[in-house]
């Protein structure tokens, strides 16, 4: 992308102003090199949601911002529901509150050396991952609504996590006002088989290690310290959210014209905020996340039993768990005045300042962590976020390092094998059902993770805690 | 950067909407792989070839989601706003199959169904992994 189009704030932000049909600014948080390696699509689509109904503020691009649907994945942009605004299927995506939880281990990486390959492989057994795989837990049509709306709560209830699980997951692990009774019975039978699993493509559970601690005081108040282990899970609202973003983006394009909305592209696919199919969409949307909720918390259970049986000194607890393909209704300053707007993140994660009310008590004096996962092989971090998250990005940072070659090419230039082969050399032991999946999710494949992290960090979005590096591999 | 394109061509829009459902079954696994040893019948309805094309597709992701399936033949015909089609595959056998990838949908993304200069119908759209 050509940095000309852009007004320069800082090394780290950069700014279109609007003109046409945009309503409101661009505001790009990358440094040059990131953004001279974006594809022109980028900007093409953040200019696009400007162009949307209600938009309140700038479109906000993350650092890791890739060529998406609709929106660009690491694209922010708020509706005000008072103005026309409007909730858009192609701004959350297929994938419903993918997102990413990281637990504490109490362990070192010592502890695991002698039984690692024995670990990887229980794991990997344990862990339905990968296309065709099924989940241990099958849900009658009572059950499935509990579970879209009550979220992790409902796992916990079920046995599947403990009551602190909860308090370490955004919205206490239940979003509010899910309505089940919008998902239709194909999303539902979709996920009949589908919850507990992994998935496939860029989802993963991971153990891993703290190498590096740049912010000490926020890592102690977050408990992780160098050298300790984790395991981190990465994963969404399966094929429960992949039904209600198909359905939904079909019938807000139906809809569209009817509504006055002319879209520039059909992947923006909307409906107002205040009309039955913008709150039908959001009350399924919703389920979605809890669905996401719950699917991250069994998960989080069957790794438990892992480690249980490996390694019994082990004590998994939850450090946080975030969603980065979400709407939420959150309240901003917009004008100088406090308002309430739905915030869409696609492909970015929230990230709340110190003193922030929704934060749990225990990170209410440093900030939200915010958990940013690598590709297979590469580092992982931890940030937290900033006081001035929101004035800069209604509360957003990245939230991975983004693919920066497609598919077709990463299988053109790596075998699965070799790939695996190269990173067992550095000590990680990939483990996954699909070779030639391995070799499309290949470490070259994706961005530099530690010059988007650096840019999130310089820009202000959020800061960093620690970095992570992988010892051990789930691939889907 | 999105995640995989697929492409179909073919002397009529049936044509292309069949060998495109091919290459959605390249996506994650070679199509030569899968028996045709069961059938299946879909139908879709949308008010353009372009949406009804991505109906299609998403009828096939959601048909091998629930039936744990993967397909290989497809007979498609058109009448007006409406697809039917005879579909043919067999159950996912991971250890055989080796599937690559999951697929979530397919999205209106570089979506295009036309008859090219040349005659050829193109149909194609990015699919979400």
């Amino acid at each position: 992308m050509d940095t000309n189009r852009f007004t320069r704030i800082s090394d780290t932000a950069w700014r279109m102003e609007p003109s046409g049909s945009m309503q409101t600014p661009v505001i790009i948080y990358a440094d040059r090199e990131l953004i001279q390696a974006m594809d022109d699509k980028v900007c093409e689509q953040a200019i696009n949601v400007t162009v949307l109904p209600g938009i309140a503020g700038p479109c906000y691009v993350m650092p890791d911002a890739h060529w998406g649907y609709g929106f660009p994945i690491g694209g922010v942009a708020a509706f005000d529901a008072d103005k026309g605004g409007v909730v858009s299927a192609g701004g959350v995506g297929f994938d419903i509150s993918c997102g990413v939880r990281t637990l504490h281990t109490g362990l070192a990486r010592d502890d695991i050396e002698a039984v690692k390959q024995q670990l990887a492989e229980s794991l990997y057994q344990a862990i339905p991952a990968g296309l065709g795989s099924r989940g241990h837990v099958h849900l009658h049509d009572v059950e499935m609504d509990a579970m879209l709306r009550d979220g992790a709560r409902w796992a916990v209830e079920r046995g599947y996590g403990t009551a602190e699980d909860l308090e370490r997951t955004e919205e206490g692990g239940c979003m509010a006002g899910a309505l089940p009774d919008e998902v239709s019975q194909q999303a539902k039978k979709r996920q009949r088989s589908e919850t507990g699993t992994l998935g496939s493509g860029n989802h993963y559970l991971e153990v891993q290690e703290v190498i590096e601690v740049f912010d000490p005081e926020t890592a102690a108040a977050f408990g992780v310290a160098r050298g300790d282990l984790v395991v981190t899970i990465h994963c969404g609202s399966r094929g429960l959210g992949h039904q209600i973003g198909t359905e939904f983006l079909k019938r807000m394009v139906l809809a569209a014209p009817g509504y006055g909305i002319t879209l520039p592209d059909r992947e923006l696919a909307c409906a107002p905020i205040e009309s039955p199919l913008g709150r039908s969409y959001l009350g399924a949307m919703r389920a979605g996340i809890n669905c996401a909720f719950a699917n991250r918390q069994i998960l989080t259970h069957l790794t438990r039993q892992v480690f249980a049986d490996r390694l019994p000194q082990a004590n998994l607890t939850l450090l946080y768990d975030v969603s980065h393909n979400t709407c939420k209704l959150e309240e901003h300053s917009i004008d100088g005045k406090r308002k309430q707007l739905y915030v869409h993140r696609k492909g970015a994660t929230r990230a709340l300042g110190p003193g922030h009310p929704e934060l749990p008590a225990v990170f209410r004096d440093v900030g939200q962590p915010v958990l940013i996962g690598g590709s297979m092989g590469t580092s992982s971090y931890i940030l937290a976020g900033n006081e001035r998250s929101e004035e800069l990005s209604l509360a957003s940072a990245c939230h991975g390092a983004g693919r920066s070659m497609s598919r077709r090419k990463a299988y053109k230039t790596w075998r699965g094998r070799q790939v695996i082969d190269q990173l067992a050399e550095r000590g990680i032991i990939i483990r996954s059902p699909s070779s030639r999946g391995v070799a499309e999710e290949a470490p070259g494949a994706y961005k530099d993770v530690n010059a988007v992290v650096n840019a999130a960090h310089r820009a202000g979005l959020a800061r960093k805690v620690a970095r992570l590096a992988p010892l051990v591999c789930i691939k889907g | 950067m999105a995640d995989i394109g697929i492409r179909g061509y073919g002397e009529a829009m049936t044509a292309a909407f069949e060998q495109a459902a091919t290459a959605l079954t390249a996506v994650i696994v070679d199509p030569a792989a899968v028996s045709p040893t069961q059938e299946i019948r879909i139908r879709c309805e949308a008010p353009d070839a372009e949406l009804l094309f991505v109906d299609w597709l998403n009828a096939l992701i959601y048909e091998m989601a629930v039936r744990n399936m993967l397909f290989s033949r497809f007979s498609v015909r058109i009448t007006g706003a409406v697809l039917q089609a005879t579909v043919m595959g067999e159950p996912i056998d991971r250890q055989r199959h080796r599937p690559t990838v999951e697929v979530k949908g397919a999205t209106y993304t570089e979506l295009r169904v036309a008859r090219q200069n040349d005659g050829v119908w193109l149909a194609q759209c990015v699919i979400d992994v």
